[in-house]
């Protein structure tokens, strides 16, 4: 059996994404998800003693991750008031205090094709994007990828509102000229 | 009455981005429909600004901003720090 070992100076940079596309799905919250995210790693760092190296890195953080997952909704029922979540798919005692998750195939699980997928869609979008002048690329992604509002863009830089939609729709047909070779 | 409903290519862009992140009013939209109704230019525009926007919503729920990840780092390396 493979012996994996922990290094969690690289957990930001090679789970991250991961971690947070597997939360999103099923979350629906991007700061909830970066939290639960963020507490994935600390309590990962905080059990690190209790890898035994028998799965992957990646594998070990995605079983806290999926508990991380679970205790939230548990929490969001009880703060509601709703009916008590009680889990008992297994009653096998040898097994009492496993990883349920890990016995159970998760039907939502990504494809490693999405990943790719998304993964390339990912870069294309950051490479068109640093094609475009620097302030154009700035405007599209504060108000594109980041979700700023018009009113906060405009404040922040100092420019007028139909500046801003001047920016915007060369950054989209440039954005859209560059991606559309591969991408539509 | 008509000229109410009728715009330019110009406008009728402007709103297709405005549209794109919700931020088109209800009168502007409809204007913008029939404007669409006679201009297959426009028509064709606002499918490929729509696929745009498609295209960036994929990304923008799976993957972490550079900002987003960096902010997750430093507080992560605080941690790490006080635990070594």
């Amino acid at each position: 059996m493979p012996n994996h070992k922990i290094n969690p100076n690289q957990w930001i940079d090679l789970y991250s994404d991961y971690l947070f596309n597997y939360t999103i799905t099923r979350v629906n919250d991007r700061a909830k998800a970066q939290d639960l995210i963020s507490e994935t790693f600390l309590a990962g760092l905080n059990s690190m003693k209790n890898f035994k190296g028998e799965a992957s890195e990646r594998t070990w953080l995605v079983s806290i991750l999926k508990r991380k997952i679970i205790d939230h909704y548990r929490k969001t029922n009880s703060n509601k008031g709703k009916a008590e979540v009680r889990m008992s798919y297994n009653s096998d005692s040898e097994t009492e205090g496993d990883w349920l998750e890990q016995r159970v195939a998760d039907p939502f699980d990504k494809t490693a094709e999405d990943q790719i997928e998304n993964t390339e869609l990912a870069d294309a979008i950051n490479e068109c994007l640093s094609k475009l002048p620097k302030k154009q690329a700035k405007i599209f992604e504060m108000k594109t990828i980041l979700n700023y509002e018009t009113e906060t863009i405009c404040n922040e830089l100092e420019i007028t509102a139909s500046n801003l939609w001047v920016i915007i729709h060369r950054a989209r047909v440039a954005m859209a000229s560059c991606l559309e070779k591969n991408w539509f | 009455m008509m000229s109410k409903f009728m715009m330019s290519c110009e406008e009728s862009r402007h709103i297709c981005d405005k549209a794109q992140y919700q931020e088109a009013s209800t009168w502007e939209k409809i204007k913008f429909k029939c404007h669409l109704f006679i201009c297959k230019v426009c028509k064709q525009h606002t499918i490929t600004n729509s696929k745009l926007t498609l295209l960036i919503d994929k990304i923008k729920t799976s993957t972490l901003t550079s900002s987003e990840k960096e902010q997750l780092k430093s507080s992560f390396n605080k941690e790490l720090q006080n635990h070594q």
